[in-house]
């Protein structure tokens, strides 16, 4: 016989200690390099439609007192996320975390303060590939030169979108685009020039 | 008998899970443990999370009745497990004891079980109620030999 | 100011860990410590450390004294790292006090109250002699028993309450402020005060209790009521979606009764402070309810004039985790701040010895008047 289990058939991490760090540590390797693909310690079967990524980006970032929002096609992973991070959930405006799968309103969320500026949102944006998209040029801290990202899925204006939310500095998003095993960061700091 | 919580759930088919997933969290783990020596075995089963101890950050009211406020955190175990017949059993208890969490959680999936409750019941959740009942009364009972009744004596002039 | 490191000294720093280790073992032939003697023999000490660590764990606090040799806020301290490295599953529903089992239960202002006054295991009528029959390792008498259950016992607020004598809880189910994750903010809440004393320290707490009754602030108190005894803790579970007793938890409870004389807004009754502590802890509860009150006073529009009133003064030094951190860190290297005063020093005596009559440098003390 079966039995309701609301979403609780597919498992958090195998090693939970260990593949959290491992990814927390590709997390800050991706913030501390945009752009850089850096591959993540990802859980045996995560639920759909998340991908590995987005799954163990969830896994370790995210707790009760950092709540994500999911807006669709997430939704119906909420029993998940609460079992395995904590995180009942939060409103778009007081999430630490939004998961999405196509650019959103960044005025929704919430940008910080001057004197909070850490009290931002981070977008997790799960894409189809990091490769193989319109090629983007990026520059600022981390970056010795010019760093090329490629990634698809993003709105054909980013570019302008992107110039808004860094011009919100030290306020603005940091973003962390997931796909497959992979995950590349955007942080507020980055600007993002179109290729020529 | 096993005693309701104190805040019972509103559906009333969870009351008695709810009862019994808080004695199971009360029981000594030795005890616990000493009782499933005696039970039917209980079925194999799949980890879904934990065994893991982390922290319970608990409540206080101001006043004893007002707005809660945070009085300091406590330990806890937690685990969770999903037996052969895809039962799934919760714990969580109060200290470090990860061995305490899995038989509860084991334990909670297994009492869900028409064909297995009232083995379990009789094995484990009746004795650990009989001597948390034990180990009330006594509380009660010393309590009782110090209860005082004061006078208050008229001053003489 | 930035903190400048210094580097070297391991050798040393290893012998010296290893001379405590030694010094904690004390004489080897005696025997060593069980952890379970300490939590079973040594409650009390227990208690507190498990209150001022800010983490109910009877098993780790009494380690955390062996560990320290009985130094019980380094006990507190080791409690507080600890408790750093786990992540926090969930916050537990508002302990039911009302509820709760009772080893201990009176009252100094009624003596007949509903459900009984309940002496418990209490040292108050004791002689204070010491008791040399402890030096020998007798078993203990048998707690005597009766039959006679004391009933239902009723919190005091929820007797004198009805009358409106007693000033009334506003229950609310607001989400209350956490010192641990948000930094204090003043005016600070009733809430986070709250959380500030539960795990301030006891000889800091007791002191300005104490004070409150030596005329620094505005108090008469009586203990409406102390209760000591046995709650459940519940939680939420998300996969499960209704409460789940997880334990049981032992408690001290005090509701200490002032008098108010009213205001434009209130009719004269009694107020109350509030103290709960984790264990067995009747001084603590007992001072945290006097301070609780004494924090009141603006809320209750009463002069400001003692320490004990002034919420920012006793939040920011009760916690003695933080205290003995930033006093003890002055026995460690300050060797380029000292430097730099120094250098200071010698400028400010160069300057006034090179120019003769001249007046003392700016900020410098003037010395005292000749009569």
């Amino acid at each position: 016989m079966t039995v309701p289990d609301d979403g609780l058939a597919y498992p958090g991490f195998a090693d939970p200690v260990h593949d959290a760090q491992a990814s927390f540590r590709a997390v800050l390797r991706a913030l501390a390099r945009p752009g850089a693909l850096c591959t993540v310690a990802t859980p045996p079967a995560p639920p759909p439609p998340l991908a590995p990524a987005s799954a163990a980006v969830l896994l370790t970032l995210v707790d009760a007192d950092a709540p994500v929002h999911l807006p669709p096609p997430f939704a119906g992973l909420g029993p998940w996320v609460a079992f395995h991070t904590g995180s009942t959930g939060a409103d778009i405006g007081d999430a630490a975390f939004v998961l999405a799968d196509e650019w959103p309103d960044l005025a929704l969320l919430a940008a910080g303060t001057d004197e909070v500026p850490e009290a931002s949102t981070t977008l997790i944006l799960q894409v189809p590939a990091l490769e193989g998209g319109p090629r983007l040029i990026l520059r600022g801290p981390g970056i010795e030169a010019t760093q090329t990202f490629a990634p698809l899925g993003l709105p054909a204006d980013f570019a302008a979108r992107w110039a808004a939310n860094r011009r919100l500095y030290p306020r603005g998003i940091d973003v962390l685009l997931c796909a497959g095993s992979a995950v590349a960061g955007l942080p507020r700091s980055v600007t993002v020039l179109e290729a020529a | 008998m096993v005693a309701d919580p104190a805040s019972p759930p509103a559906d009333p088919a969870h009351h008695a899970r709810a009862a019994w997933i808080g004695l199971l969290a009360r029981a000594a783990p030795a005890e616990l443990a000493a009782c499933l020596d005696t039970a039917p075995p209980l079925p194999d089963f799949a980890l879904l999370r934990g065994p893991q101890t982390g922290l319970v950050m608990l409540r206080g009211r101001a006043g004893g009745g007002g707005a809660p406020f945070n009085l300091g955190e406590m330990t806890v175990t937690r685990a969770s497990v999903r037996d052969a017949a895809g039962r799934i059993g919760h714990a969580t208890v109060r200290g470090r004891d990860a061995a305490h969490a899995l038989a509860a959680a084991r334990l909670d999936a297994a009492l869900q079980d028409p064909g297995r409750h009232a083995a379990l019941r009789t094995a484990v959740l009746d004795p650990l109620a009989a001597s948390e009942a034990q180990r009330r009364s006594t509380l009660a009972r010393r309590a009782a030999a110090t209860r005082v009744d004061f006078f208050t004596l008229a001053t003489q002039r | 100011m930035a903190y400048v490191a210094v580097k070297g000294g391991e050798r040393a720093i290893d012998a010296a860990h290893a001379w405590l280790a030694a010094a904690r073992r004390g004489d080897g032939t005696v025997p060593s410590m069980q952890t379970a003697q300490i939590r079973e023999q040594l409650g009390r000490a227990v208690d507190r450390v498990m209150a001022e660590g800010s983490l109910y764990d009877p098993d780790l606090a009494a380690l955390a004294i062996k560990q320290a040799q009985g130094d019980l806020i380094e006990a507190g301290f080791l409690l507080r790292a600890f408790r750093t490295t786990l992540p926090r599953f969930a916050a537990a529903l508002p302990v039911d006090t009302a509820a709760m089992r009772l080893a201990r239960r009176i009252s100094a202002i009624f003596k007949d109250l509903p459900g009984g006054q309940v002496l418990g295991p209490t040292y108050d009528y004791t002689h204070r002699l010491l008791d040399f029959s402890l030096l020998e390792d007798r078993p203990a008498a048998d707690a005597p028993e009766a039959g006679a259950h004391p009933g239902p016992a009723p919190r005091i607020p929820d007797i004198l309450g009805q009358e409106g004598l007693l000033e009334a809880d506003i229950r609310s189910d607001a989400e209350p402020f956490d010192i641990t994750r948000a930094p204090l903010a003043f005016p600070a809440g009733r809430d986070a005060r709250l959380q500030g004393l539960a795990r301030g320290d006891e000889g800091f707490l007791l002191g300005l209790g104490y004070s409150t009754q030596r005329g620094y602030g505005n108090n008469h108190p009586f203990v409406g009521e102390l209760r000591v005894g046995e709650v459940d803790v519940e939680i939420v579970p998300a996969e499960l979606g209704f409460a789940v007793c997880i334990g049981t938890v032992t408690l001290t409870e005090c509701q200490m009764v002032n008098q108010f004389a009213g205001s434009k807004t209130e009719p004269a009754q009694f107020t109350r402070g509030y103290g709960l502590a984790f264990g067995h802890a009747e001084r603590r509860a007992m001072a945290m309810a006097l301070v609780d009150r004494a924090l009141r006073a603006e809320e209750l529009g009463e002069a400001l004039t003692a320490p004990a009133q002034d919420p920012q003064f006793v939040l920011a030094t009760c916690d003695n985790i933080e205290a003995t951190g930033f006093v003890e860190h002055l026995k460690l290297p300050h060797y380029v701040d000292f430097q730099s005063e120094l250098e200071t020093v010698r400028r400010l005596r160069a300057t006034a010895g090179s120019a003769p009559g001249a007046g003392p440098p700016p900020g410098a003390v003037p010395p005292d008047e000749p009569p």
